[in-house]
C-alpha cells in the first residue's frame, strides 16, 4: 500500500536521488544547501514579529523599571530563579484561576531578556507582585521551609547581608536603553540616587523617584533594614512589582462571570 | 605529544597560547573586582601552562613519522578523555541537583551551591563539556576516516579542542558566580560567547579543508550531520547572543532582544540547539560507528538523504512549540506544532534506517555491549522523537508543559540517545586509536550498559509520572468550581518521583564512571595491537569508510 501511496513521487524521487549524487562531491553545495535550508524556518517566524504591529499590545500606563527593581531583576537571574518559576500565565482557565489574567506581550516588553521560563518547580511568579508582604518575601527567602514547610526553595539568607552594588547602575540602564527601553538621561543619571532613595526614602532621595517612575511606585523600606541598602532590598522590589507595570490585562480581561 | 609537532608548529603553539594568556591577563586586569577578572587569572593560568608544554619541547629533535601514512589522533584521544572527564563532573552535577530537590537542604550555606547556580553547571556541563567533547574528538576522527586523509594541520585542532574546553571551563565558573545571560543553554557572558565564535569559525575552517584533502569523491553522510552541526550551532548561537555589555570591564551584559521577540529567539535557538547539537552531530556518530562495528552497510542511502535534509529544513520552524498559550501570536505557536508533527518522518527515517541496518547482524547486538549502546541509542532515539512530535500538539503540551514531563522528555533524549551513542562510540574507537586489542574489561562494558539502561528507565519513568501527575492536579477543579489543590500540594506529590530520580541519576553517573574507568585501564593496561589498515590509503578498496553495500 505504501508503495502505491509514493508511487506518483518516483521520479521525483528518482531526480533528487541522483542529482544529491552529485552535489555531495562538493563541499561547499553542502555547505550552502545547509545553511540555506536552515535560514528559512526562523526568518519567516521571527522577522515578522518586529514588524507586525499588533504582536505586542500598545500599553499607555506602562512604566519601566526603577534602577532598584532593575537591579533586583538584575539578582534574580543571577541566582538562577527563572530555572524554577516562570513569569508566564498562559491562556488556560485554570492558570487564570491561579495565578491571575493570562499575561499580555506589552508587560515583558522591556525585559531585556524575558525571564518566560520553561518549568514550574516553584510557581509562577507573573503576578507575584503585592500579593504577599515584603516581610513575607524576605522571611521566605530568608528561610522558605520556615513559611511552607513542603518547600524545596533554597534559602537566599545571605541577600540580608550583602550591601547593594549601586554605582554600576547608571551603565546599566543605558546598555538597556541601547537595547530599546526608553530610560531619559535623567533617569541614567540619578539611577544610584534612585535606588537608593526608593529602598531608604528616609535619606530624602524619594522624591525624585516618584517624579522620575510615578507616584505609583513602591517606595518604603524592604528589607527592614534602615541603616543600608541591601541586594535583599533589591530583589524584593523587584518581586512586588511583578504583574504592576501595567493595568492593561485586568482592564482587558473580565473576571469570570462578569 | 608535543613533539610529535614539527618545531615550527611548536614554535606557533607557543605564540598562540601566549598571546591567550596575554588576553587572559588583560580580561584580568579590564575586569578586576568582577567575575570576569577570575575568568581572566583562569585564562592566563590555563594558556601560561600550555605555553610552557609547548616551550619544554622547543628544542626536541624534529618528528620523523611520514606524515602522509598516518591519521593524526592526538587530538582524539586528548578529547575524548576530556570527555569522559566532563561526563563525570556533569552527571556528578545532574545526581546534586536532583538530590536537592529531593532534600532541598543537601547544600552549602554558601550561595554558589544553590539549586539555581549549580543547574546550568549540569546542563552545560554534559551538554557542551561531555557532548561537545565527545563530538569534537568523534568528528576529528570520522572526518579523517571517511575522507582518508589526514587532519588539515596540527596546531587548528588543538585550538579547537582546548579552546573550546576553555570556553566550558569559563561558562561552569561563571555560573557558580552568578556570571549568567539566563538564556537556557546560552548561559555564558557576552565575552565567552565572543571566544566561541572565534573557535567555531576555526573547527569549520579545519573541516572544510580536511574535506578538501580527502581520496573520495563523495563526502560520506556523516560529515553531512557534523558539517550541519558546525554551521547552524553558529548561526544559532551568534543570533540568540546579541547583546550590549553594560561596561566592557564587567560581565553583565543585555539581550539585544526583550519579551515575544526574546522568547521566539531563544526557543529558536534552544530547540534547535537540541537539534544541530544534541542531533545532527550525533547521528554522525551513528552513521560511521554503527555500520562499522555491525559490519553491515547502512540500509538505504535514500532514507539518509531524505532524514537528513528533513532534519536541516524542518527543526528550525519547530522551537516556537515551547511557547504554547503563550503571549506569542498564534500563528507562530501553529507553525512550530505543524512542523514538530512532521519532524517524525525525517526523525524516524534516520531511526529506522539505523535499526534496519542491523538486519543480519542481530547476533551481535546480543553479545557486543558497544553495538548494544548504540541500538538503544537508536531506539531512544526514535522513542523521544516520537515523544517530542506528540508532546508539541497544542492540547498536550497544556498538560506536560513547565512540568516535569518535559524534563522527563529531555533525559529520555539525552540519556538515552546522546549519551548511550557517546559512550557505543567511545567504546568502539578507543581500541583503534589506541592500537590496543580491545577494551580492559568487556565485562565493565556490560555493567555500564544496564546501569545506563536502568538508570534512564527509572529517571524516564520517574518523571513521566511526577510530570502527568502535577499538570493533572494544577488543573483538577473541586465540584463547586474551585481549584483542587494548593501548588504545595503538588510538591508534596512530587517527593517519592524526586527520589526515584535520584536513584536513576545515580546510576547512570555510576556506569559513567566505570566507563571511564574501564578507558583508562585500557590506555594503560592492555597490550599493543597492530593497526587493521587504520591509515589513508588512495584506494576506497584498500579501505572503504564504511562497509560498503554490495
Amino acid at each position: 500500500m505504501l508503495r502505491m501511496f509514493l508511487k506518483p513521487f518516483a521520479r521525483f524521487f528518482e531526480f533528487h536521488a541522483r542529482t544529491h549524487y552529485r552535489a555531495e562531491r562538493h563541499s561547499m553545495a553542502l555547505t550552502g544547501g545547509i545553511i540555506l535550508a536552515a535560514s528559512v524556518g526562523g526568518f519567516i517566524e521571527i522577522a515578522p514579529l518586529f514588524t507586525i504591529d499588533d504582536t505586542v499590545e500598545a500599553a499607555a500606563d506602562m512604566r519601566l523599571y526603577t534602577p532598584l527593581e532593575q537591579a533586583g531583576r538584575d539578582i534574580y537571574i543571577r541566582e538562577g530563579c527563572y530555572a524554577c518559576h516562570s513569569q508566564m500565565i498562559r491562556t488556560l482557565q485554570d492558570e487564570v484561576d491561579r495565578y491571575g489574567p493570562y499575561s499580555l506581550a506589552a508587560e515583558s516588553q522591556y525585559d531585556h531578556p524575558m525571564l518566560w521560563g520553561s518549568k514550574r518547580t516553584g510557581p509562577d511568579l507573573a503576578r507575584v507582585g503585592e500579593k504577599y508582604s515584603d516581610d513575607w518575601q524576605v522571611r521566605h527567602l530568608v528561610d522558605p521551609r520556615a513559611l511552607v514547610p513542603e518547600s524545596v526553595m533554597p534559602q537566599y539568607a545571605f541577600l540580608l547581608d550583602r550591601p547593594l552594588a549601586i554605582e554600576s547602575l547608571p551603565a546599566r540602564l543605558s546598555a538597556l536603553r541601547a537595547v530599546g527601553v526608553p530610560y531619559t538621561d535623567d533617569q541614567i543619571v540619578s539611577a544610584a540616587r534612585d535606588a537608593y532613595g526608593q529602598a531608604l526614602p528616609d535619606t530624602g532621595n524619594a522624591d525624585g523617584v516618584l517624579e522620575r517612575y510615578g507616584e505609583e511606585t513602591n517606595v518604603r523600606i524592604f528589607d527592614g533594614r534602615r541603616d543600608r541598602l541591601t541586594e535583599m532590598d533589591a530583589l524584593v522590589a523587584y518581586l512586588q512589582i511583578l504583574g504592576g507595570l501595567t493595568e492593561l490585562p485586568a482592564e482587558t480581561q473580565p473576571l469570570r462571570g462578569e | 605529544m608535543m613533539t610529535r609537532l614539527t618545531t615550527i608548529e611548536r614554535q606557533g603553539a607557543m605564540l598562540l597560547s601566549g598571546l591567550i594568556a596575554f588576553a587572559g591577563l588583560a580580561l584580568a586586569v579590564i575586569g578586576r573586582g568582577d567575575a570576569m577578572g577570575v575568568h581572566g587569572w583562569i585564562t592566563l593560568i590555563l594558556a601560561g601552562t600550555l605555553f610552557f608544554i609547548a616551550g619544554n619541547a622547543a628544542y626536541a629533535p624534529e618528528p620523523t613519522e611520514d606524515r602522509t601514512k598516518s591519521y593524526y589522533d592526538d587530538p582524539t584521544k586528548i578529547g575524548l578523555l576530556l570527555a569522559l572527564f566532563w561526563a563525570v563532573i556533569g552527571m556528578g552535577m545532574g545526581v546534586w541537583v536532583a538530590a536537592q530537590l529531593a532534600w532541598p537542604d543537601l547544600r552549602f550555606d554558601a550561595a554558589w551551591s544553590s539549586f539555581g547556580r549549580l543547574r546550568p553547571v549540569h546542563t552545560s556541563g554534559v551538554i557542551f563539556g561531555f557532548g561537545g567533547n565527545a563530538l569534537i574528538a568523534t568528528s576529528f576522527h570520522i572526518m579523517q576516516r571517511t575522507c582518508r586523509a589526514r587532519l588539515a594541520g596540527h596546531l587548528s585542532p588543538w585550538f579547537v579542542l582546548l579552546g573550546f574546553n576553555l570556553f566550558c571551563i569559563i561558562a561552569a565558573s561563571g555560573y557558580l558566580m552568578g556570571v549568567t545571560q539566563s538564556k537556557e543553554y546560552a548561559e555564558p557572558e557576552w565575552y565567552a560567547d565572543i571566544w566561541l565564535v572565534i573557535v567555531w569559525i576555526v573547527y569549520f575552517i579545519l573541516y572544510i579543508r580536511t574535506l578538501a584533502r580527502r581520496n573520495e569523491p563523495h563526502i560520506y553522510v556523516a560529515n553531512w550531520y557534523y558539517l550541519a552541526f558546525i554551521l547552524v550551532v553558529a548561526i544559532l548561537h551568534i543570533v540568540n547572543n546579541l547583546a550590549v555589555p553594560a561596561s566592557f570591564g564587567a560581565a553583565k551584559s543585555y539581550s539585544a532582544f526583550s519579551g515575544v521577540q526574546d522568547a521566539m529567539t531563544q526557543w529558536w535557538y534552544g530547540h534547535n540547539a537540541v537539534a544541530f547539537f544534541l542531533t545532527s552531530g550525533f547521528l554522525g556518530m551513528l552513521y560511521y560507528f554503527l555500520p562499522k562495528r555491525a559490519e553491515r552497510p547502512i540500509y538505504s542511502y535514500r532514507l539518509s538523504i531524505l532524514s537528513f535534509w528533513g532534519i536541516v529544513f524542518f527543526y528550525i520552524w519547530a522551537g516556537s512549540h515551547h511557547l504554547h498559550y503563550t503571549a506569542l501570536p498564534m500563528w507562530v505557536q501553529t507553525l512550530g506544532m505543524t512542523f514538530s508533527v512532521m519532524l517524525l518522518v525525517p526523525s524516524w527515517a534516520s531511526a529506522g534506517n539505523a535499526l534496519m541496518t542491523l538486519n543480519g547482524a542481530w547476533q551481535k547486538v546480543r553479545d557486543d555491549a558497544t553495538l548494544r549502546f548504540m541500538m538503544v541509542a537508536a531506539v531512544f532515539y526514535g522513542l523521544s522523537t516520537f515523544e517530542g512530535s506528540f508532546m508539541a500538539v497544542r492540547a498536550v503540551n497544556s498538560l506536560s508543559h513547565y512540568t516535569d514531563w518535559t524534563v522527563g522528555h529531555v533525559h529520555a533524549g539525552a540519556m538515552g540517545w546522546v549519551a548511550l551513542i557517546s559512550f557505543g562510540s567511545i567504546y568502539a574507537v578507543v581500541p583503534v586509536i589506541w592500537r590496543k586489542e580491545s577494551m580492559y574489561s568487556w565485562k565493565l562494558v556490560e555493567w555500564h550498559f544496564w546501569l545506563a539502561l536502568g538508570g534512564t528507565v527509572i529517571y524516564v519513568f520517574a518523571m513521566w509520572n511526577s510530570g502527568i501527575t502535577q499538570g493533572l492536579m494544577w488543573r483538577t477543579y473541586t465540584e463547586s468550581g474551585t481549584l483542587a489543590y494548593s501548588f504545595t500540594d503538588t510538591l508534596v506529590a512530587m517527593h517519592p518521583y524526586y527520589v526515584a530520580r535520584a536513584i536513576g541519576g545515580s546510576m547512570f553517573l555510576a556506569g559513567a564512571v566505570i566507563g571511564a574507568f574501564n578507558v583508562v585501564m585500557t590506555i594503560r593496561n592492555v597490550s599493543h595491537a597492530a593497526p587493521q589498515r587504520d591509515y589513508p590509503t588512495e584506494s576506497e578498496a584498500n579501505e572503504p569508510a564504511v562497509p560498503a553495500a554490495e
